[in-house]
């Protein structure tokens, strides 16, 4: 049994990436430790729980950092092609005879980015946490849910098939469930949380079928097999999965659809995306690490991860992409009229993300022409940062103010300045002002964008303007506009060190991180090209960017009447939009009056009333007969001798009967 | 003899506890018995994993003759799926007696009967005599009836004057389908009548029988509304025997009885056993968002999770097969942990309405966590045992292609999303959330004993999920055999 487990669990390869390959086992398992290290310890923890996990992804990250070097510097290349490395794989079951399923680790060049983004933002967030959660009583559990949280989305990122991403998949999403629903005692939260998991859960029904559709026709759940079966137009499980269709689709369109659905539940796409603004009930560090700049973005990693099965079915790739796009109008026009601070970068993170899955949408196979690929998924790592940072600093600004409301702040420069500083930068970053993060990312999505969807082109340009009014309008009501009025809150500033440091590091990478050469180390077929930015091209965005910079100062730098004006002037159109589209309403009129009353509640009322009826009817036909009969057994000897001789008589006239 | 003594220790356990005293006594006494049950079922385990090379299908058999003039015999044998379910009697019997602990009334009688349904069960799983294994099943019905009389909780009397009846309407069914069976096969024998091939038409006419009896116990649409009933009533330890080992002997006789010994019928009935299935599955679960008692919530719920056994049988492909009986065994243990879990609530708030409770997390931290994972599992999160089971059943039921079947498929999967939405709303109203009641402040968390019976199933769950070939290993020969048996009879 020992022998045949130890089997099991580590099956090392030679690896190609020497002595750090074998490592990468420990980026998982390390915050795997941590989570039941403090979820079975935390009685003699309690203090200690934060150092211990945050020294733990201190080391994750080291590795991470060392295996990224060595994979993208020394070792992952051969003959100018990024490898696919396999760590190590466990065997968890079979579900056919051909069909095994095996845990492990398996890299490449978008495994090994997510890696180290996912270690590092989440180290920032543990640091950032000692301080944010210092006095929470259940200050172990948050770490833990935390450690449960970074391992499975490390999992996500290194899977080796496609079940090992669906129950990571769905591991993220418990602790994403735990950690909205931290403050459990708050009805909201509880609430919240709820509704996190099950529209997460409805659209990964559409990732479920999806899987079961790929795998049943390729018969395989591992990425490679799969991808390389449905790439090759000439093998049999393309023909067999293109020849069927269903709906007018093939079952291909279909898988990918549905794989897709899945991803943009996660991703909060249209019109998927409700549980993302209600999520920010979770701890501020939550929301910058989960809502932010991991979790959120799996939807983009399953796209990206089967991007060359998705590059040959132009319908499920074109869905991509309009889903994309009328994301990201749609959240940025919502996040210009919401006053809650973190529910505007919420939105604005759905907008992103928007822009991402666009750039997938509008991207090809290939060389070159793979560039959205690469943008997309630049965008994903710029972004990562800066919204990260942007989190961060709205969690300094909500420890200071104790207040989600633009209302409550305004002129706190002088109180925070640090916070000030990285808060502009990452607005910078995020509005596209060169020479910042962002810039360099979204300039890449739109040249991309711009040569193979015109349409799309123009929706991001309009959207990349609203970005910069909507940034800026948050980050002159929070830190200009009127001045604080700090006599009712106690002054404890910015927070300790621990805090400051974090917002530090993240301004430094948002201001820094787009001057990498993105498109030579991850591309959509493995191949590093040269990307340039056309000086030409990228003027006009900029300049659209510096007018809704511009016009945001015109509105929000000094305290005026100029807003309500416009407000007044538009109503019906931004209470629209400030109830959201009037979408969350639309779906609980679709839960709570078509599913909950139309389908549940009949259920139960037809198990109760009929099915149940029938049974209990049978019960009491059986006992009104018996009552009937059971008279017949009256003890009485005459009676008897009567059904005798009845019964006599009847026999004899039987037997007469037939003998004539 | 090693398979006889499973029946034989829990009789003795009996004899013992007949002759002690104090309650203590009595606890101590039916523990010990338990935990030699386990440590027998290891035993047997080890015995059985050093014999598995030989061609035998069962083994460790033992053959007599019982009641020569009708060619009974008292033949017992293990196969894979049969040490599962042994295994996870154990488990459940043991954490039945923890959680039954603070039993005061009639405590002596209580554990008599909960040991004498262990004893039925054993003795149900371990038969290779058709008609031992109906009388083994009739012995694990009655004690049920008396136990929720005496013991329950509500409306006991009428729901256990349901469960009684429509569990013997079943057993009577059975009856005649077994009767049917001698009289085209001429023995009882599960082997021989195995290798005996029946007349195709005989099979049509036997099957539904059968099937629809041990349906019965597997809660089979619309035969399932003792269910409810009866889990609610019972009380916790009866209510882990119920859900946890009763409902699979129902699952277990389906698989091993109707669709091994009938093949061909299994194959003409099976889109019938689908729609039936995938109605519960769904069904079942919608009717569970309408509940509002928490044993309610989980009776129904397990309505709608045996379902999946139904519908991996009902699909006849290895994967589904295998999944079936990964389900049987994880959920077995969910529900027993899900009504352990209940169980202790209620025993200290003395409500199980979900508008009554709140904010427990706050009050009783074990428990509460236990009820979470419970849910969470129960939900098909990965890493525990149902993820693993469920996943399965899919993956096999997707490997049919026609349009019926993949409706059905679809179906069973959509229900992942109300399952997800019944436990949240139970979770999320019951134990977290402010507290409710100012009395709740002062409640106790888990003693030690039911820390142990909690974490005895924690374990089973985790382990499956985790490592779910070990369990898989163990059945995949006995589901080829059922599988070579079916593709042989087309």
């Amino acid at each position: 049994m020992m022998k045949e487990l130890l089997y099991h669990i580590t099956a090392f390869k030679s690896l190609p990436l020497g002595e750090v390959g074998g490592a990468a086992l420990w980026i998982i398992l390390l915050p795997l430790a941590n989570f039941i290290l403090l979820g079975l310890g935390k009685k003699y923890l309690k203090n200690m729980a934060g150092v211990l996990s945050t020294v733990l992804l201190f080391i994750a990250v080291v590795i991470a950092l060392s295996i990224a070097y060595h994979y993208f510097f020394i070792d992952g290349k051969q003959n100018g092609v990024y490898q696919t490395i396999t760590i190590c794989q466990a065997h968890w079951l079979s579900l056919s005879p051909t069909m095994n399923v095996e845990l492990g680790i398996q890299l490449d060049a978008l495994s090994v980015m997510m890696l180290v983004v996912v270690t590092f933002i989440s180290s920032m967030v543990h640091l950032f946490s000692l301080g944010y959660m210092k006095g929470e009583e259940r200050y172990a559990n948050y770490f833990a849910y935390l450690g449960l949280f970074t391992f499975s989305m490390l999992g996500l990122v290194a899977a080796t098939n496609l079940l090992q991403l669906y129950m990571c998949w769905e591991l993220v999403g418990v602790s994403s469930y735990l950690l909205i629903g931290f403050y459990f005692e708050k009805p909201s939260a509880v609430a919240a949380a709820k509704k996190a998991f099950i529209v997460t859960r409805f659209a990964d029904l559409g990732l479920l079928i999806g899987i079961l559709i790929l795998s049943f026709n390729t018969g395989s759940f591992d990425f490679q097999t799969v991808i390389q079966s449905l790439t090759n137009t000439q093998s049999s499980s393309f023909i067999s999965i293109t020849a069927s269709s269903f709906l007018g689709m093939s079952t291909l369109t279909w898988g990918l659809i549905l794989i897709f659905i899945g991803g943009a539940g996660k991703s909060a796409m249209l019109p998927l995306h409700i549980w993302l603004p209600d999520a920010m009930e979770g701890p501020t560090p939550v929301s910058a690490l989960i809502h932010a700049a991991t979790m959120v973005v799996a939807g983009v990693f399953l796209v990206a991860k089967l991007f060359a099965v998705f590059a040959i079915d132009v319908t499920a790739l074109q869905l991509v992409g309009y889903v994309g796009s009328a994301s990201a109008l749609f959240a940025a026009i919502i996040a210009c009229t919401q006053t809650d601070i973190k529910r505007v970068l919420a939105y604005s993170t759905m907008s992103q993300i928007g822009y991402m899955m666009f750039a997938l949408g509008v991207s090809k196979y290939g060389g070159e022409e793979g560039l959205g690929y690469s943008a997309a998924l630049f965008h994903l790592f710029t972004h990562a940062f800066f919204k990260s940072l942007l989190f961060l600093c709205a969690g300094a600004v909500i420890h200071l103010v104790h207040s989600n409301e633009m209302k409550d702040m305004g002129g706190l420069r002088k109180l925070m300045p640090v916070t000030h500083i990285a808060f502009l930068i990452a607005c910078l970053a995020i509005a596209g002002v060169p020479p910042f993060a962002g810039f360099f990312s979204k300039e890449e999505i739109l040249s991309a964008t711009y040569k193979n969807n015109k349409g799309i082109y123009i929706l991001a340009l309009f959207t990349s303007a609203v970005t910069a009014f909507y940034m800026f309008r948050l980050y002159f009501s929070i830190f200009w506009n009127k001045s604080f009025d700090n006599h009712h809150h106690e002054h404890h500033g910015e927070g300790t060190i621990t805090m400051k440091l974090p917002l530090l590091i993240l301004m430094l990478c948002a201001a820094a991180v787009g001057f990498i050469p993105f498109s030579e180390f991850i591309s959509s077929d493995n191949h590093p090209f040269h990307s340039a930015i056309h000086i030409g091209f990228s003027i006009l965005p900029v300049v659209l960017g510096l007018c809704g910079i511009t016009l945001a100062a015109f509105l929000y730098f000094k305290q005026n009447d100029r807003p309500d004006k416009i407000v007044n002037s538009i109503q019906v159109l931004y209470k629209t939009a400030y109830r959201k589209f009037y979408v969350d309403e639309l779906y609980l009129f679709i839960t709570k009056k078509i599913i909950f009353n139309g389908i549940a509640k009949p259920a139960a009322w037809i198990d109760k009333n009929i099915v149940d009826s029938c049974m209990n009817g049978v019960a009491s036909i059986t006992t009104t007969i018996s009552a009937t009969i059971k008279n017949m057994q009256s003890g009485k000897v005459q009676q008897y001798a009567l059904y005798f001789f009845a019964g006599v008589a009847v026999l004899l006239m039987a037997v007469l009967y037939v003998w004539k | 003899m090693l398979l006889s003594s499973l029946v034989i220790l829990p009789l003795l356990t009996v004899l013992a506890v007949a002759f002690c005293k104090e309650l203590q006594q009595i606890r101590v006494v039916a523990f010990i018995g338990t935990l030699l049950q386990l440590a027998l079922v290891a035993y047997i385990y080890t015995a059985y994993q050093s014999q598995s090379i030989t061609q035998s299908n069962f083994l460790l058999e033992r053959d007599c003759e019982w009641f020569p003039l009708l060619n009974i015999h008292y033949h017992v044998g293990v196969d894979g799926i049969s040490m599962a379910m042994i295994i996870l009697t154990a488990i459940i019997v043991i954490a039945g007696v923890l959680v039954s602990w603070k039993i005061k009334e009639l405590s002596k009688e209580f554990f008599i009967l909960l040991l004498l349904l262990s004893a039925g069960a054993y003795g149900f799983f371990i038969s290779l005599d058709v008609f031992t294994l109906f009388f083994f099943l009739e012995v694990a019905v009655i004690p049920k009836f008396l136990l929720i009389t005496i013991w329950g909780s509500g409306k006991k009397e009428y729901s256990a004057m349901k469960l009684a009846l429509m569990l013997m309407t079943g057993s009577a069914l059975i009856f005649v389908g077994l009767m049917g069976l001698y009289y085209t096969a001429h023995s009882f024998d599960l082997q021989t009548i195995s290798k005996t091939l029946l007349n195709p038409e005989a099979q049509k006419i036997i099957f539904p029988f059968l099937f629809i009896g041990f349906g019965f116990f597997a809660a089979l649409f619309p035969f399932h509304t003792w269910v409810p009933d009866g889990h609610s009533s019972a009380p916790t330890a009866a209510s882990m025997f119920l859900a946890g080992i009763s409902m699979k002997l129902g699952g277990y006789g389906c698989l091993r009885v109707a669709t091994y010994l009938l093949p061909y019928a299994a194959q003409y009935y099976s889109p019938y056993i689908i729609a039936l299935a995938a109605i519960a599955i769904l069904y079942g679960a919608f009717a569970t968002m309408m509940q509002t008692d928490l044993k309610y919530i989980n009776a129904y719920s397990s309505v709608s999770h045996c379902g999946f056994v139904l519908l991996g049988i009902g699909m006849l492909t290895q994967t589904a097969i295998t999944g079936a009986v990964m389900q049987m065994v994880s959920h077995g243990l969910i529900t027993a942990l899900f009504f352990a879990a209940i169980g202790m609530l209620y025993e200290r708030t003395h409500t199980r309405q979900v508008k009554e409770l709140g904010g427990l997390l706050k009050v009783m931290p074990f428990i509460s966590t236990v009820f979470i994972i419970a849910g969470l599992c129960s939900l098909g999160l990965p890493g525990l045992s149902g993820f693993a089971a469920e996943v399965t059943v899919f993956v096999g039921s997707w490997q049919r292609t026609e349009t019926a079947y993949r409706i059905a498929t679809i179906v069973s999967c959509a229900s992942i999303v109300v399952t997800a939405v019944y436990i949240l709303r139970a979770t999320g109203s019951s134990i977290l959330g402010a507290v409710k009641n100012e009395h709740f402040l002062s409640l106790k968390d888990a003693t030690w004993n039911e820390k142990l019976a909690a974490l005895l199933l924690l374990i089973g769950i985790i382990v499956i999920g985790i490592m779910p070939y070990v369990l898989q290993n163990a059945i995949t020969a006995p589901v080829v055999d059922i599988m070579n048996h079916l593709n042989a009879n087309k």
